[in-house]
This record gives C-alpha cells, structure tokens and sequence, in this order.
C-alpha cells in the first residue's frame, strides 16, 4: 500500500534542481511525480521514480544528501468536492496531512494523488474501511 | 609506551636542573650569534648572566610572528647555513612565510619526539602508518615521517590529496594507524562511505591528529566512524614541528609536553602576565636544545593551559589541555568572543550532525553578522521543511544559550564547504573594518 519516495536536499542555488534531474535522466530514470518544498536557503524536493534503487544510488553517487519516506498515492474522484471527501475521513480521526502533491499522471477519470500523514498505517486503514483506492507500490512506479 | 623512560619519566627536581642548564646555554647562544635576540634583549635590559632560576625566564622579552617575519628568511637562525640540512616554511596568513631551519642534530632530537609522540600513542614497531600530512615546506608530513623511522615502524608516505588514491592504499597496504588533520580524517571516511567502503573494516586502531583545534566531541565522532583511538598531537614550525607535546593512550587528559626540550608557559593574550597552572591563556614556548633556530618565549597564539598533576601513563611531564582555539582564529561578533571549537561544540551536540562546518562574519548596516553554515547529511536530513527548520532554529538557540551571540543557522549541502587538506578555513571574515 505504501510508496517509496526518494527527498533531496538542494540549496537555494542556480542550477541545483537542472542537475538532479539531469543525473536521473543520464541513469534513464523516470520521474512519475515530484513537488519542491522551499524555504529562503534551502529546498527539499520528493520524487517517485520507476526505479527508486537506482535513482538512490546516482543521486547518492553524485554527493546530494537522499532521505527515504514511506507515502500513500490514492484515487481522487475527479469531480468538485472529491479532495474534501477523502479529506474528511482523516480529519475525522485527527490525522494530518504533513504534506501532498497530485501525481503528473492521470488514471482515468481520477486523480492520483501523494500523501505525507503523521500517522501512515492508520490512515491507510481509516482509507480502505472507506472505499478509498490506495495504489500500490508497484502499480504507482509503473503508471 | 614510553619511548624514553628516562627522560619521559624523570623526577619533577632532576628534570627542572636540565631544563634550568639548557636554557641558561641557550641564552648565551642566542646573545652571542642572533643580533635580533641581542637587541630585543638589550631593549629590555636582561643580560644572559641575569638568568640564574628557571623563573627568571620571565624576565626574557617575548618573540612573535612579526619578529620572525622581520626576520625574514634566515635572520633568526643561529648557526651558519652549513650547518643547516634542512629548512621548513609555514604559509603566512599574510605576506611572507615564516621560515625555519634545522641542523642535523635538530632533525635527530625532533624524530625522537615524534617517536616518543607515536609510542605514547600506543604504536609500536610492528605497525604501518599512513601519513597522510602533506609533505614538503609544512612540517607535517616530514616530521611523522622521520618519527616513525624512527621508532621503527613502517610509514606510507601518501601526503595529502588524491582522496579516493588514498582509501584504495588503506584498504590494500592495511595500514594500522592514521596521521593527518581531523579534518581530513573525517573527509576520509566520507569519501569511503560514498564508495560503500567502511572504515570498520579497514585495520586501523591509531589515528593521531593535530594542525588544527578538534573538540572532544569530534574526537568522538572520529573515533564511532573510523574506529579507532583519536589521539591529538600538537606541534607548529616555530617551535619545531608536531611532537612538542602529545596525547597519552591511557588517559586522553591532556597532551604531555617534552620539557626536557621545552618550557611551555601561558600567559594572558592581553596583559601578557604569566598566569598559573590551570588559568587559560595563550600558550608560550621556549626550545631548550634546538639548535638552528631556537626559539625565545615565544607566542604560539594557541589557547591552552598547563596541568602539573602526574599522569597515570607514568609520565611527569606538565600537560597541555586541548586547544581551544587560537587567539587569531577568535572572531569578535558585536563584542562577543567567539571561537569555532565553540560553534563546533554545539553543532557536534546535534546527532548526526557532521561536523563540517564554516563561520562567515559580515557586517550590515554597521551591525556584524554571524552565519553559521552546517552541512546536511544523512542522518539530519528530513523531507519535512518544519523539521528541517526546527533544527536551523534550534542550533541558533543553542548558540545563542552558549556563546551569548546570535547567529543565522544556514544548512547547506554535503561537501560544499570547501575540504583543505591542512588546516581548515573555520571563519570567513568579510567585514571591512
């Protein structure tokens, strides 16, 4: 049910995001999604590859610092009041989104999108009690 | 170990009557052959027969950097260059470097006490040493070299650089013990970590560091990532080189200075009064046997203090604590000293945190600034910008809470803090004052 989603720390600095994905590209990686966190210094990029592995080992390779979190991808009814639905369910029970990005790829008529919850495996049951879709995995890297 | 039990362990009486001869034929040495120590001692009115007890040396006026530059290249040496075999030159922040010399006899006494520092350190003849100090005018390389011949041992004579050369020798020629900056021997294991290399698995058990200040904490961090006993060594071209004074194996309390080649005093930086032992002041030294360029008093511009007590290695010798920093590498951020080993104290109470690290000062609309720039590694690293955030903030409460400044905390990338394979460049000053 979980995704692997690779974060890079960046500096604030010209070129930095060019060159990562350049690193990526060069390993023939793929980028199924991706957002950039930034502050004035700093910026965090999440990816989810089709080869985390070996996007890890490049980027590891090319010295940029890499962290490994677990996220969940979900079909979101693609209609308004479809984020507001799933949404709900978790607020309900006092899970908060840490952060979330929608997924560069459309299945269907849905949205997929990625989800950061302070409380992974709960939401994740309160989700599939409710007839939520959760990809898995394997089906997000392939997309 | 001890390299020279007679020496190293001589009762605190037998050893202050050698010091007491020693120096009083120094004195009559350096009055008869240096002009510039005969008119700096005329200027203060000392004449070599007025030095009769050990606390007389305090009647002797000081030497500095900018006598030696002065000086500059031979003026201070105090034999004819015939007799000269060897000459060592330290960069200079400014200008012209400071150049020393050496007689064969100086080479002989100063690889006897790198041999003495190695023992201490607990080689012995059976061990491989990878010596990584550069080698050529900086003394570094050099000095472990000719110690470690002269103990016996085996040294690789890698110098510094060619980072990735250096992991395959340690991997191949399993050397035992590892001498080079802490600095770089922390680069070291970086770099073998990105070649999914570990250093656990290398056979090193000694590392000895010195040319630059550590702190505790990074010794412990040395030691958790290279595996193996940190010791600190402390020496500089001025005075001869690295082996004036070394960390014991047994007790890591202090580094032991060979008195009976030198007399270390700490004095305060500003009123230049002698302090006693266990008061904190920039540390002074006085060679006892060198004999091409003997050195009068002179200030290292290294924070220390001295502890008489005996130590439980065997050695009698007084013991210099740590350094903790320089009084030139002490930036003044609106009326605060600051030294980096105290940044680098903070930083290192971070886990995970690496302990590369560079201060830039700056000044703003007439106020300086303090930015502190940290490199981000694994273990600190967090895909979540508040977590990352929070540890930016929590380091500049920490600095503030400890230092009393206030600093901006900038987390930047694993190695973008440019590496020196000498000493590291801790502060950036880009104030114009």
């Amino acid at each position: 049910m979980k995704v692997k989603q690779l974060s890079v720390f960046l500096e604030n600095k010209a070129g930095r995001l060019a060159e990562v994905t350049k690193v990526l590209g060069d390993a023939g990686i793929n980028i199924r999604a991706l957002s950039l966190a930034d502050t004035t210094d700093f910026g965090i990029l999440r990816l989810i590859v089709d080869q985390y592995d070996q996007a890890t080992q490049v980027l590891k390779q090319h010295g940029f610092t890499v962290g490994r979190t677990e996220v969940v991808a979900l079909e979101v009814p693609d209609r308004p009041g479809g984020l507001a639905s799933v949404l709900q369910i978790l607020s309900a029970s006092q899970i908060n989104v840490e952060y979330m990005y929608a997924f560069v790829h459309h299945s269907g008529k849905n949205a997929v999108i990625i989800f950061r919850f302070n409380n992974l495996d709960r939401a994740i049951e309160l989700l599939q009690q409710q007839g939520v879709h959760i990809f898995k995995g394997q089906e997000v890297y392939r997309l | 170990m001890i390299f020279n039990e007679e020496f190293e362990t001589l009762p605190r009486a037998a050893l202050e009557a050698i010091q007491l001869r020693r120096l009083r034929a120094l004195v009559d040495r350096v009055y008869a052959l240096v002009p510039a120590y005969r008119q700096k001692f005329e200027a203060a009115g000392v004449r070599p027969e007025d030095i009769q007890t050990l606390k007389d040396l305090q009647r002797l006026p000081f030497t500095t950097k900018q006598d030696l530059r002065d000086n500059y290249p031979f003026g201070m040496f105090a034999v004819p260059m015939e007799q000269v075999v060897r000459i060592h030159a330290s960069s200079g922040t400014t200008g012209k470097p400071t150049v020393v010399g050496y007689t064969l006899r100086d080479i002989q006494t100063w690889s006897e006490l790198v041999a003495r520092s190695l023992a201490a350190a607990g080689v012995h003849r059976h061990d491989i040493i990878h010596n990584a100090y550069g080698y050529g005018l900086f003394t570094g390389g050099l000095g472990f070299h000719y110690g470690v011949e002269r103990l016996g041992a085996s040294v690789i004579p890698v110098s510094g650089g060619n980072t990735r050369r250096q992991i395959m020798l340690l991997q191949d020629f399993g050397p035992t013990v590892l001498t080079c900056t802490p600095s770089f021997a922390l680069h070291l294991s970086d770099v073998a970590q990105d070649l999914g290399l570990n250093f656990q698995d290398f056979k090193l058990r000694v590392g000895i560091f010195g040319a630059e200040p550590w702190s505790e904490a990074m010794r412990q961090e040395i030691e958790k990532k290279l595996g193996l006993d940190a010791l600190d060594v402390y020496g500089l071209s001025e005075v001869m080189g690295p082996g004036v004074s070394v960390e014991c194996q047994e007790a890591k309390q202090g580094l032991h200075i060979a008195e009976d080649h030198f007399i270390a005093e700490i004095i305060d930086p500003h009123t230049l009064e002698v302090l006693p032992y266990g008061q904190t002041g920039e540390l002074v030294i006085t060679t006892l046997t060198k004999e091409a360029f003997p050195v009068i008093r002179y200030r290292t511009r290294d924070i220390s203090s001295l502890n008489p007590e005996p130590c439980k290695c065997g050695r009698n010798l007084v013991r210099m604590t740590r350094l903790s920093g320089r009084t030139d590498d002490m930036i003044i951020v609106r009326g605060v000293n600051v030294f980096p080993s105290q940044i680098e104290a903070v930083l290192m109470e971070v886990r995970g945190l690496a302990p590369h690290y560079q201060l830039i000062v700056d000044r703003l609309n007439q106020m300086d600034t303090l930015e502190v720039q940290v490199e981000v590694d694994e273990a600190t690293f967090s895909d979540e910008v508040r977590k990352m955030q929070q540890l930016e903030k929590g380091i500049e409460k920490n600095i503030k809470d400890y230092l009393g400044v206030s600093a901006k905390v900038r987390l930047v990338e694993p190695r973008s803090i440019p590496r020196s394979e000498g000493k590291a460049q801790r502060v950036i000053d880009r104030r114009q004052i």
